[in-house]
């Protein structure tokens, strides 16, 4: 019996039906083979277009249907819906793209027509080939692992934590807390970071449902959506967690430097703010969690020779041991986020601001970490020399909006620059120059915030500062640091010395992010920032099913969007937790076992790990929880052993030979 | 590392007459580190600066006849003077680049019977020093170390702009490490790669003068006894006006200005006047007395 | 005297200039500019400029075609190239200032002293194949400052006692030939 095909064509609005003459593709499929019935709709996908076809499968018994109209991505699961709820079996849904493929990219009407009819005839030809598949499902594990400790880590591990669910969250660092635990104020509303986050990092640290995995690193992922297994190693620490109180005795008592150890008077302001704690057993910051400290191989002298051990002596509790092994562990996930933060530009490949010959040229961390309460000043804005500045310069853009280097905004360094510039003042009410090209004020408070700062008298130079030198060449110069730069409001050249100079450098993707996303099979833009799956409409998503980002790992952000975006990841996972099952794509690849001669050439090519050997029948077999039917494996089969369904070689070579008739 | 046996040499027209040590200089050391130096024939001017400003089109094509003609010869041409090695190396880009340029240059120079394809490498003879040899291997042939000589390294704009692969555009530092190789000692001064002013002293001598004068006196502060350049331009406009800056501004100048060729044969052990040394304004003597 | 301040009418304005410019090989990136002043800021020259780097882009994207080619500021470029090499948009400003000294030469009916030393250079080059700098700067101060030759003489002598300066001009043999393709390079320019 010969199937029976419905063609519904949509207009899409005008996107489709500006361009291509529906009526004349009316005409054109009515005469196709085996079309039975032909509608045009201004929306198909809307419900009164959904219920064209479904009254049709139900009136004119459909056995298959085609839905010319956009892109399969955008709207087939509408479409397939629409035919189950009829009881028409999904998979017997094929679609034409006759907008993103046809009246988006052609230029004239007249050949944008003829294009709509070529793919609406391949598609009704491949449509009478269809066959039903089976529905798959597959089971979710209900733990989530969160890798990445900062903000975005801590806020959607405690999310899903406090939703009743386990969480692993897997921190590379011994500490938890990300970059937030350096900074001093917030902007626009200048609460305190430490305030704010240490409450957070602290219910991390004693949640029931959250096992942190500090000082670890995530080694291998396999797996798929619900059924992640993932390799982590927790790097030794050589204190143990479980015995050690923090008391810092160690610490006191160690006689290594991680740094160099000051000599005499000598202030080592800034040094300190780069190299962090001195001694070689150390504790992270005064807040870590978890509080341990952890031991610095390439200082402590224990490791060198053999010898010493004073902090194994002088703890009482007996937790330090330089015997002890990093440990791998398996955990099996049913999701997982992503939320590895980022690291700052280095400035030094812009020599013309002098970042590591001049004293007092600092990025914008480093400032952070000055300003900071914890940090080595006790959160006085100091020079390098002990004291106060009378004038700072803050310069924005410093590896941002540059194709040199990034050509992306960095986002969020004009809103700190005028954080830095209200601290300065209000601590030591030095001059403050503030060098901007477009001030982006954008949020929520900021533009509010902006004009405080204005109203406190910082004096803005509209003029991307082109370098920095400690030339003097008139007499009030003498011993300052230059910023030379044309005021564009002015229209001229100024020369602006100051006692300090801030650098606001770039947010950048971290330096392993191409490891990360070999390691769990994510996309990555060109600057290294994750791909979300759909900029706007599946914004934590990503190409993996089950693998979900939040935070400056995904795109360079404030706090507030962090922990927004932390959330909405959060939320997607316990979705997934919650449903306990998902439907997984029945078009997958089959291999016929009679064919296949064991080559395994399909094995490696196949880019979801889908496909494994069975070395007792010497045969390859499909995963099909993992099968994406990309059909990668079915072209370079030698045998031709591996068919796709719904991609079988009869209903593409129809396909084709309806598209080019 | 190592040079090359051969190098084709376009020498420049300055090299032929105001910069006739560095010429000098450079043939001396460089044959004296075993390269042959091979100048190309009946070259003619690069087309820099100057002529660029007027016409561009036939600033390339002329650029191009000494491409022309070297490329029959060889694939490396070198340049001593950084003017003529920017000058070459525009011309050699856009042709390589934007084929429509490479087409009208060839509609002209096939009036003259030549014809260029872009196969030509254009060198700066500091490129040969820093890539070919090496600071490590310069220190081997170095036999008067130039102890306690404290050398500004004053690198003009030329020869590391527009981007290169020869150094740094904003902070260079290859030359110092050759001067560290002949036993002197670089001081650093941030005006290093800054402009001179010699492109328009002729023009607006005013505005010449004053940068002349912000670069030697951010040289003097900083210690530099002597300083070594790899431009014409830049030592003719240093060598000459100092002394001019200095009276306008009340300050003192007196410090001599060499070609880096000059000082490495010197510390080779060639003899001063085979290097051209003498021919400086400001006389570089009394500064290496003890060389000499 | 000040230059009385009026409405710009769009009227006055040369839309098409910036095209114009852009056209120059790798000219076309003159439409990304930010005026961030980057360029301005790192010019050696620029503290002298009505109109710098920067905003001579701005005047030749608005269309001030005649404000920009007359101006004596695109004279005072020395091709140190420190705008090109740092400019975050990628513009090639030191060539862009190269096109605005050719077009000005074409279109200006104002030619500054730039304009005669690059007019002597080419003179002196396109007769010999060479430069000859001691007929170039004859040729240049005496055409358009004279003052500038006595200023210089002395200079200049000291350059001929040391054998810097030669009076015979340094020619290149096949004059014919490089005079040849220059007059065929000429018909082609753009």
């Amino acid at each position: 019996m010969s199937p029976k095909i419905g063609v519904y064509i949509c207009h899409c609005g005008t996107n489709i039906a500006g361009k291509v003459a529906i009526d004349e593709v009316v005409e054109f499929a009515k005469k196709l083979p085996n079309v039975v019935m032909v509608r045009d709709y201004k929306f198909m996908c809307s419900e009164p277009g959904q219920n064209l076809i479904k009254d049709d499968i139900k009136k004119e018994k459909l056995d298959r249907v085609v839905v010319a109209s956009c892109s399969p991505l955008m709207h087939e699961k509408t479409f397939r819906t629409a035919c189950e709820t009829a009881g028409l079996n999904k998979y017997l849904l094929h679609m034409a793209n006759i907008r993103e493929h046809c009246s988006w990219v052609t230029e004239e009407n007249a050949s944008a027509t003829e294009k709509a009819k070529a793919l609406l005839r391949g598609a009704v030809a491949k449509a009478a080939l269809l066959e039903p598949l089976e529905k798959k499902e597959v089971k979710i594990h209900p733990h989530v692992m969160v890798i990445g400790g900062g903000i975005a880590g801590i806020q959607a591990a405690l999310d899903i934590a406090d939703s009743g669910r386990k969480v692993y969250l897997v921190e590379k660092e011994p500490s938890i807390g990300g970059h937030m635990s350096q900074f001093d104020k917030t902007f626009p509303t200048l609460d305190c970071a430490a305030c704010i986050l240490t409450p957070k990092m602290v219910q991390v640290g004693q949640h029931p449902n959250i096992e942190l995995l500090s000082y670890s690193e995530v080694e291998k992922l396999d797996g798929y959506v619900g059924n992640f297994k993932a390799t982590v190693r927790m790097k030794s620490r050589y204190v143990n967690e479980e015995k050690c109180t923090g008391c810092g005795d160690c610490w006191n008592k160690c006689p290594a430097w991680r740094v160099e150890k000051p000599k005499g008077d000598k202030k080592v302001v800034h040094d300190a703010l780069t190299l962090g704690p001195p001694k070689a057993i150390y504790m992270p910051t005064l807040q870590a969690i978890p509080a341990v400290p952890v031991i610095d191989k390439e200082s402590c002298i224990y490791f060198k020779n053999g010898k010493c051990q004073i902090c194994v002596k002088s703890c009482p509790t007996g937790a330090v041991d330089h015997k002890m092994v990093d440990v791998v562990r398996e955990i099996e996930v049913g999701s997982i986020i992503v939320a590895t933060g980022y690291k700052l530009f280095d400035v030094t490949k812009m020599p013309q601001y002098g970042y590591g010959r001049y004293p007092n040229v600092l990025t914008g961390l480093e400032f952070e970490h000055l300003n900071c309460a914890s940090g080595p000043t006790g959160g006085a804005v100091l020079m390098e020399n002990g004291q106060p500045p009378k004038s700072i310069a803050i310069l924005h853009c410093i590896g941002s909006r540059d194709k040199n280097y990034h050509e992306y905004c960095s986002r969020v360094c004009c809103m700190y620059a005028l954080k830095f510039a209200h601290l300065v003042k209000e601590k030591t009410g030095a001059e403050v120059y503030d060098f901007y090209i477009d001030m982006r004020s954008f949020g929520k408070g900021f533009e509010e915030f902006y004009n405080r700062l204005l109203e406190e008298g910082v004096r803005f130079i509209r003029g991307k500062a082109a370098q920095i030198s400690n030339e003097a060449i008139y007499p009030e110069e003498e011993g300052k640091l230059i910023v030379r730069c044309d005021d564009t409001l002015l229209g001229r050249v100024r020369r602006v010395p100051v006692d300090m100079v801030v650098l606001c450098s770039a947010i950048e993707a971290t330096g392993d992010s191409q490891d990360m996303s070999r390691l769990l099979g994510l996309c990555h833009s060109k600057d290294g920032f994750f791909a979300e799956k759909h900029p706007k409409l599946a914004p934590v998503s990503t190409a993996t099913d089950g693998i979900f980002i939040a935070g400056c790992c995904q795109s360079p952000k404030d706090i507030p969007d962090t922990v927004a975006q932390a959330s909405g990841a959060a939320a997607q996972a316990m979705m997934l937790a919650a449903r306990g099952a998902i439907e997984v794509e029945s078009a997958t690849a089959l291999i016929d076992e009679d064919r296949c001669t064991g080559c395994r050439i399909c094995n490696d090519l196949c880019p979801y790990h889908a496909i494994d050997f069975i070395a007792d029948d010497k045969l390859s077999k499909v995963n099909e929880a993992l099968c994406k039917g990309c059909g990668t494996c079915v072209a370079a089969c030698p045998c031709s052993a591996i068919a796709a369904r719904q991609f079988n070689d009869a209903q593409v070579l129809a396909e084709i030979e309806g598209v080019l008739q | 590392m190592a040079l090359q046996k051969e190098y084709l040499y376009y020498p420049g027209c300055s090299l032929h007459s105001s910069a006739t040590a560095y010429d000098d200089s450079s043939r001396a050391v460089l044959s004296a580190l075993g390269s042959k130096v091979v100048e190309i024939d009946d070259w003619n001017c690069c087309g820099a600066t100057a002529y660029m400003a007027i016409k561009e089109m036939t600033a390339f094509t002329i650029s191009a006849r000494n491409l022309a003609i070297a490329e029959k010869k060889g694939d490396h041409v070198v340049a001593p003077c950084s003017g003529c090695y920017v000058g070459l190396s525009k011309a050699n880009n856009y042709i390589k680049e934007f084929p429509e340029v490479q087409k009208k240059v060839n509609t002209a120079l096939a009036e003259g019977g030549l014809s260029y394809n872009g196969t030509v490498h254009v060198r700066h003879v500091m490129d040969l020093f820093v890539h070919d040899l090496g600071a490590d291997e310069l220190k081997k042939f170095i036999k008067k170390p130039l102890k306690d000589l404290k050398v500004g390294c004053y690198y003009g704009c030329q020869i590391v702009r527009p981007k290169n692969e020869i150094d740094s555009p904003e902070y260079p530092t290859t030359m110092e490490k050759l001067m560290e190789a002949c036993g002197a000692t670089p001081i650093d001064f941030v005006m290093k790669a800054f402009c001179c002013g010699g492109a328009i002293l002729g023009t607006e001598e005013a505005i010449g003068v004053r940068l002349i004068k912000n670069l030697m006196q951010s040289a003097k502060k900083n210690g530099a006894e002597i300083l070594v350049t790899p431009c014409p331009l830049c030592q003719m406009n240093l060598d000459a006006y100092q002394r001019r800056a200095a009276k306008k501004y009340g300050m003192k100048f007196d410090i001599p200005v060499l070609y880096f060729t000059q000082l490495i044969g010197l510390a080779m052990g060639i003899a001063p006047k085979k290097l051209g040394i003498g021919k400086e304004i400001v006389s570089a003597k009394s500064v290496l007395k003890q060389f000499l | 005297m000040r230059k009385q301040p009026d409405i710009q009418r769009e009227g006055h304005m040369d839309l098409g200039f910036v095209d114009e410019v852009a056209a120059i090989p790798g000219g076309e990136k003159i439409v990304d500019c930010i005026q961030c002043g980057t360029c301005s800021g790192s010019c050696p020259t620029s503290f002298l400029m009505e109109d710098s780097p920067r905003s001579l882009i701005y005047k030749v994207r608005a269309g001030l075609k005649k404000e920009v080619l007359q101006s004596p500021d695109i004279w005072l470029c020395t091709s140190c190239y420190l705008c090109y090499v740092r400019c975050p948009k990628n513009i090639k400003v030191t060539d862009i200032m190269y096109a605005l000294k050719r077009l000005s030469c074409k279109d200006s009916p104002i030619q500054r002293k730039g304009y005669h030393l690059a007019k002597s250079f080419m003179k002196v080059v396109n007769k010999y194949g060479r430069n000859q700098e001691t007929e170039l700067l004859l040729r240049f101060f005496l055409r358009a400052n004279p003052i500038g030759l006595i200023r210089n003489a002395f200079i200049g002598l000291n350059l001929f006692i040391r054998g810097r300066m030669p009076i015979f001009p340094n020619k290149i043999k096949q004059r014919k030939q490089f005079r040849a393709i220059v007059a065929r390079a000429e018909t082609l320019s753009n």
